[in-house]
């Protein structure tokens, strides 16, 4: 029973990191790259704006950040709640 | 050496190094063949499958349409980076703890239904297959333009190479020649980006290049490009000009497809620990990374440096480039090269003896034509596929630069290829033999079963290379609009909802399929067969979706088409349950179970 209440903070506190994750990631892409681009327009970035920079390198930049942040997380998570492979 | 002679020995060096590899790295076992006995580590498993997925469309392709549309075109970029976030949150780590062989696997067994896995292998075959037919049409052009031999004969000798390596290799030969592949595609795009970048801009690294400032003029190299263009008639390029609604939708159904194709998720179940399968996808994204940011500036600095070209007398203003200079001068070689292809072309419409390269849709430029007599665009034909292949040349580079984007061309097309195949192989043999038709096959059985799916695959894919479709990028793009619409929602749902049952996965996966395959009917033709359509993207069935971003609206139908039937049927079994609790934790993730 002990376990499976451990579990169920484990998957909570994962959905959590998930959502933050998936929530900076559209902000990233269809947010900075996409949709809002037109409120950026007025920082300039070498020749264009922030949103182009967002649209061509930044949101790659950030997805990369996003998935190794998760797997460091998740790892601590793992241990944590006892869950890690030995 | 002549550059002929240079390409060859390019593109036959590594060739020779992939196939070495390939049989040094034989197969022996079932597991072994599918999954590698799991030893893979997360770093060379991460550039094995950045080979995997980045085919002929990321090499080839996707910095030449950058490169004529500018920004409108940056959704490739986010579209197919984007999907690795999808896949190292929602999927890679609990698929690894499942700990089976492949997709439909999980999804027959999660969803307790031989009638689900069926489904998913359907599914699975059909979206790789038409990836496969795309890939097999660029290694015909990319072979026919480098052996010089025709397309067809191009397109034969690709699949006895594939065919070679993919067959007698199974995944460990395929993820060692992959690494060797992701080594020789990087290096190939990597190089002339980097000299053209110091050429243009002064600074090696092309990324920073795209954002710095141009030496010739001294201004910012896309405030430089932007009215290079404009003042040629043609749209500014850092500027938004396509329809919002679609570009959003064409992303996500990019990214949605990238989660969801199989020969990329079967990567993560060849690593160590449901830990490592994170890390990997981490890894294959930097790998990928490197060449996405490269990407942006090819297409960029390409479209300056042809623009230039065409007007080397100080821009528009000045006088075209003249048809003798483009016979004679060593600098407009490419062009003659290319146009043997078919691919480029130019006609001196008005016999002035110059090639006046223009926007004739323009109105001011029509005006402006009018004025000095032109007759229309002299420019007559640049097919964007060429832009990556033909860009060391443009930018007169050293011979063995033009080799080794040769070489890295076929090794991007041809692992992606054999990856799918091997996707393929195992979805029939393991799947549908195995899973379906004769559980008590042999081993022996099973493997000859593979390799003979992966014969027949290939020979289908052939065929259907000679003639076509449609455009490679096109047919990509169905491949990833329908793993979209079916294959992910189904995994997705399968790992964070215990509430959808058998009924719902099988609906949702046919509803998702079924509409996401006619509305691209719908516009492409029904089974491809030109005249047949309805519809074309250009004005597309509802408001301005096109079938190529249709993919994302599919996956939406198959979720809510999954919730309704799951809450109108029989609940999940406590066993299933279970199952889907224990894939949530790492803990206790073994070896590989071979039932």
């Amino acid at each position: 029973m002990s376990e499976n209440s451990s579990n169920d903070a484990y998957w909570k506190a994962n959905v959590r990191i998930i959502l933050i994750s998936l929530v900076i990631w559209a902000l990233v892409s269809f947010g900075f790259g996409i949709l809002l681009r037109p409120m950026l327009a007025g920082i300039s970035v070498g020749g264009s704006d922030l949103g182009f920079w967002f649209a061509q390198q930044g949101s790659i930049l950030v997805f990369l950040a996003l998935i190794f942040n998760y797997a460091w997380q998740m790892n601590k998570l793992d241990i944590a709640h006892g869950v890690d492979e030995e | 050496m002549s550059q002929f002679a240079i390409n060859l020995l390019f593109v036959g060096a590594s060739f020779a190094l992939y196939i070495g590899i390939a049989i040094w790295a034989r197969a022996g076992s079932t597991s072994e063949f599918y999954a590698a006995g799991r030893g893979v580590h997360p770093v060379t498993n991460g550039m094995a499958t950045a080979a995997d997925w980045m085919s002929a469309a990321s090499f080839i392709s996707m910095a030449g349409l950058i490169a004529f549309t500018g920004y409108d075109n940056s959704s490739f970029l986010m579209g197919w980076t984007g999907g690795y976030v999808l896949l190292a949150l929602l999927l890679a780590p609990y698929l690894r703890k499942f700990g089976k062989f492949t997709v439909s696997e999980f999804i027959g067994d999660r969803f307790y239904s031989p009638t689900a896995r069926i489904v998913a292998v359907v599914c699975l075959i059909v979206a790789s297959t038409t990836y496969v037919i795309g890939q097999m049409t660029g290694v015909g052009v990319a072979f026919g333009r480098f052996l010089e031999v025709s397309n067809t004969a191009g397109l034969l000798i690709g699949a006895c190479v594939v065919f070679a390596y993919a067959v007698f290799g199974g995944m460990k030969g395929v993820t060692y020649t992959q690494v060797a592949q992701y080594c020789v595609l990087i290096t190939a795009y990597t190089i002339p980006a980097v000299f053209i970048s110091l050429q243009l801009t002064g600074t090696p690294i092309p990324a920073l290049g795209l954002f710095g400032d141009h030496v010739a003029s001294g201004e910012p190299l896309l405030a430089k490009l932007d009215a290079v263009v404009t003042d040629l008639g043609f749209k500014e390029y850092t500027a938004h000009h396509a329809d919002t609604l679609n570009m959003v939708l064409f992303t996500l159904s990019l990214m949605i497809g990238t989660a969801g194709l199989p020969h990329v998720i079967m990567r993560f179940f060849t690593v160590p620990k449901v830990s490592d399968a994170r890390w990997s996808a981490g890894w294959t994204l930097v790998f990928i990374a490197l060449l996405y940011l490269t990407a942006p500036a090819v297409g960029a600095m390409a479209r300056l440096n042809i623009s230039e070209l065409m007007w080397p007398n100080g821009g528009i203003s000045g006088e075209a480039v003249t048809t003798e200079q483009i016979a004679n001068d060593p600098e407009y070689d490419w062009m003659a090269t290319w146009q043997k292809t078919g691919l480029l072309d130019w006609e001196d419409k008005n016999g002035d003896g110059k090639i006046q390269f223009y926007n004739d849709k323009n109105e001011d430029l029509q005006a402006m034509a009018a004025e000095k007599g032109w007759e229309g665009n002299e420019l007559t034909k640049f097919n964007r596929d060429i832009l990556v292949l033909a860009n060391p040349e443009i930018a007169n580079l050293p011979s063995w630069v033009i080799g080794l984007v040769a070489a890295g061309g076929l090794a991007a097309a041809l692992s992606t290829a054999a990856g799918l195949l091997l996707a393929i192989s195992s979805a029939v043999s393991h799947d549908l033999i195995k899973g379906a038709i004769n559980p008590n096959i042999s081993e022996k059985g099973e493997l000859l079963s593979a390799r003979i799916a992966m014969a027949v695959a290939i020979a289908v894919a052939t065929w259907l290379g000679l003639n076509p479709p449609g455009f490679a990028a096109q047919t990509v793009a169905l491949a990833f609009g329908l793993a979209a619409a079916s294959i992910f929602p189904a995994l997705m749902m399968g790992i964070f909802s215990t509430k959808i049952n058998n009924t719902g996965a099988v609906a949702g996966m046919l509803a998702g399929l079924t509409v996401t395959l006619i509305y691209i009917f719908l516009h492409k033709g029904w089974l491809f067969i030109p005249g047949t359509n309805s519809f074309t993207d250009a004005d597309p069935l509802l408001g301005t979706i096109k079938s190529t971003s249709f993919g994302a609206i599919g996956a939406a139908v198959n979720f809510a088409v999954a919730y309704i039937v799951a809450g109108m049927t029989k609940e999940t079994p406590a066993d299933i349950k279970a199952l889907v609790e224990s894939v949530r934790v790492p803990r206790g993730a073994g070896a590989a179970q071979d039932h």
